[in-house]
């Protein structure tokens, strides 16, 4: 029970993907929509700029604006950054620089991508027009990127109404990062102790609660744990519900009950599932035992060992 | 608070109570911390400016903490790190999805208000289990930006370019800068990169490996007191003369990306101007961010510029920000300033900034 060498730190791919759906105003609807229809849309500020890409409140006196413009599809880049190195989700898979743009037209500038032969060919000041996507669907990678341009300046900004049909109102925007997670020392002590079907926690210095499963710090005295302590097998509820709604994927049959266990030796609670006993008798205080399912990296349900219930007395700090 | 409308001068914010740091710790900023938790990472700092002030979790008055859960890319990963500061039985306590030296603005808040005397600031974060540049594009404008996947250096190059074309800099100007910062991160056990450190390839030019900060994770801490409790517990406390954060457009394409306004309006507020700093302690995580806010913040070739080494050396997101008022204190602390500038940022090309003027009593 003494503290242990530190096992080998575990490691695990983690990958967090979301779709966010996202709704759009009218003035970024009627610029998106506008990209899908190869038209490109500012919008005036209070002071009569013209802001592209556009958005509904001016960044300067923070009036609502909705005065919406169309802008020239050709532009002069106003900075750049030559990226040989493309990332995942960027818009172009071979080198290219990252530009701001100022479209004719407008005061401000949009960023994107610059195809162009290599990075001697970009400087600022530079002439470029849109390349508009093949498939477009209201989105700003309906512009494809931007190519080197040799022809006249766009004009002045036209009024335009912002009105189309089929607007898009909405956008997804589809995330993904990759992690490598690392669940720290006291964790992967905890996880690897479980391959061996045991549980351990880890034991305060200064009050000598044991923690389970241990996070490495006591969150009652501010101190680092590091006495590590098998507890269990056996244990009490020492709380439970009766789950009466499947949930999607899960392959066991409602009701059933989960509980907090308070494994013999710990100083907090645990839960799982509880079976081999009917919903309706499960109790607090019921004495119970883990159940292992084979190549399983955690106990599948706990279920009564048959001895007498608890004294309330023995558990009541750990309801 | 005047808004940023008024077209008066802005005046300065007098605190209507002292408050100081009395106590500063970080830890050694490391590329891989695999090995710890996030709260095993961080207590042994609490332990640190607790020590330092004789204080114990119970005697805080208020808890601050800074970091994010993109980092760690686990939902609600603070909640985990508050078992470092015993937050049983309940803690006056909050968190900022930001970068620590907001905590630290929350904090000093929390003083002024009369309702606590002593506040604890930590933050940290851990960059390690995933790719920081693409994680950062996740705080772009999602409709616009964040589609097109723009990484953080890719961002800063964008920058760099402007001030090269503006003539602000050049890049053997830039090389100068990460030269120095890691000259003089040789004399900071905590760092993560010190001394000769080549220059290296384009990352997105013109912007080379050397211009750029080392991924890393860490942790800082520190302690604000007020008034004769300042004094009680720290021989030479940092007074906070002022502090002021202000926030750029968000379109990078609305901004001259060559200057920062709103560091220049912070650093007013916070009184930065009304005398000169001996020290500066700036968050330029790349070399191109110290050219605009040398220019921006006015700081003469007499000032101390990241006599730590700065962001360049070290840059534990989260964490960095903090760590720029804490070194800006510690020097204090030690009696090699009496004026000090600290600054923090947040976000694509120094969008959001944070000043604060630290200061000694003549001892």
């Amino acid at each position: 029970m003494a503290s242990a060498p530190s096992p080998e730190v575990l490691r695990a791919p983690l990958v967090v993907e979301f779709p966010f759906t996202r709704s759009l105003g009218p003035v970024q609807s009627a610029f998106l929509t506008g990209l899908r229809e190869r038209t490109v849309l500012g919008v005036k500020t209070t002071d009569g700029r013209t802001l592209v890409p556009p958005v509904e409140y001016d960044p300067v006196t923070a009036d609502e604006i909705r005065d919406l413009v169309e802008v020239s599809a050709t532009g002069t880049v106003t900075t750049w950054a030559w990226n040989h190195e493309p990332r995942r989700g960027q818009p172009l898979d071979a080198p290219f620089a990252w530009v701001l743009v100022k479209l004719d037209g407008a005061d401000t500038a949009l960023l994107h991508a610059l195809d162009a032969p290599g990075r001697d060919s970009v400087r600022t000041g530079m002439r470029v027009r849109i390349r508009w996507a093949a498939e477009r669907t209201g989105a700003i990678t309906d512009i494809a990127c931007f190519e080197p341009y040799e022809g006249p300046t766009g004009g002045e900004p036209a009024p335009h109404a912002g009105e189309f049909s089929d607007p898009v109102t909405g956008i997804v925007a589809a995330a993904r990062l990759d992690y490598t997670y690392a669940p720290g020392r006291a964790q992967t002590a905890y996880i690897k102790a479980l391959s061996d079907r045991k549980t351990v926690g880890e034991r305060c210095p200064s009050c000598h609660k044991v923690y389970v499963p241990p996070r490495g710090a006591c969150p009652t005295c501010g101190v680092a744990t590091a006495e590590r302590v098998e507890v269990g097998p056996r244990g009490t509820v020492t709380t439970y519900c009766i789950v009466n709604i499947k949930a999607k994927n899960l392959d066991i049959e409602v009701p059933y009950v989960y509980a907090h266990i308070a494994l013999d030796g710990a100083d907090l609670a645990l839960h799982a599932r509880i079976a081999g006993i009917p919903y309706d008798q499960v109790r607090m205080g019921l004495r119970v035992e883990p159940v292992w399912t084979e190549g399983a990296r955690f106990p599948d349900h706990y279920r009564p060992t048959g001895e007498p219930d608890a004294d309330y007395d023995t558990y009541k700090e750990l309801v | 608070m005047p808004s940023g409308k008024t077209s008066a001068k802005p005046s300065v914010m007098r605190p209507v109570r002292d408050i100081a740091i009395v106590a500063f710790g970080q830890t050694d900023h490391l590329r891989s911390t695999d090995e710890l938790s996030e709260v095993e990472m961080l207590m042994p700092v609490l332990h640190q400016v607790l020590a330092a002030t004789g204080l114990k979790t119970s005697d805080i008055g208020f808890t601050c903490s800074g970091s994010s859960d993109y980092l760690a890319g686990r939902a609600f990963s603070f909640t985990m790190a508050l078992d470092g500061v015993g937050a049983w039985p309940p803690i006056s306590e909050s968190h900022v999805e930001m970068d620590g030296a907001w905590a630290l603005y929350e904090a000093w808040t929390k003083l002024l208000t009369g309702e606590a005397d002593t506040a604890l600031v930590y933050s940290y974060g851990k960059s390690s289990p995933g790719s920081v540049r693409d994680v950062l594009t996740r705080q772009l404008d999602p409709y616009y930006v964040a589609p097109l996947w723009p990484d953080s250096v890719a961002l800063a190059a964008l920058q760099a370019q402007a001030l090269i074309d503006a003539g602000d800099t050049d890049e053997p100007a830039l090389a100068g800068v990460a030269s120095r910062s890691r000259q003089d991160a040789s004399a900071n056990s905590h760092a993560q990169l010190r001394g000769s450190v080549p220059q290296g390839d384009y990352v997105v030019r013109p912007l080379r490996t050397g211009d750029c900060p080392p991924i890393g994770d860490g942790a800082a801490a520190v302690i604000l007191a007020a008034g004769d409790r300042a004094r009680e517990l720290c021989e030479r406390p940092a007074w906070i003369r002022g502090i002021d954060h202000r926030v750029e457009a968000h379109s990078l394409g609305v901004r001259d990306l060559t200057d920062s306004p709103s560091s220049r309006l912070a650093a007013e507020r916070a009184g930065a101007f009304e005398r000169p700093v001996d020290t500066a302690e700036l968050h330029a995580p790349f070399t191109s961010q110290e050219v605009v806010l040398r220019k921006a913040l006015k700081l003469g070739d007499d000032v101390s510029v990241n006599p730590s080494g700065g962001a360049l050396a070290a840059n534990p997101m989260m964490a960095a920000g903090l760590i720029r008022l804490g070194e800006a204190a510690a020097r204090i602390h030690r009696g090699e300033s009496d004026r000090a500038l600290a600054h923090a940022t947040s976000g694509p090309c120094l969008q959001q900034n944070l000043v604060a003027v630290l200061e000694g009593e003549p001892s």
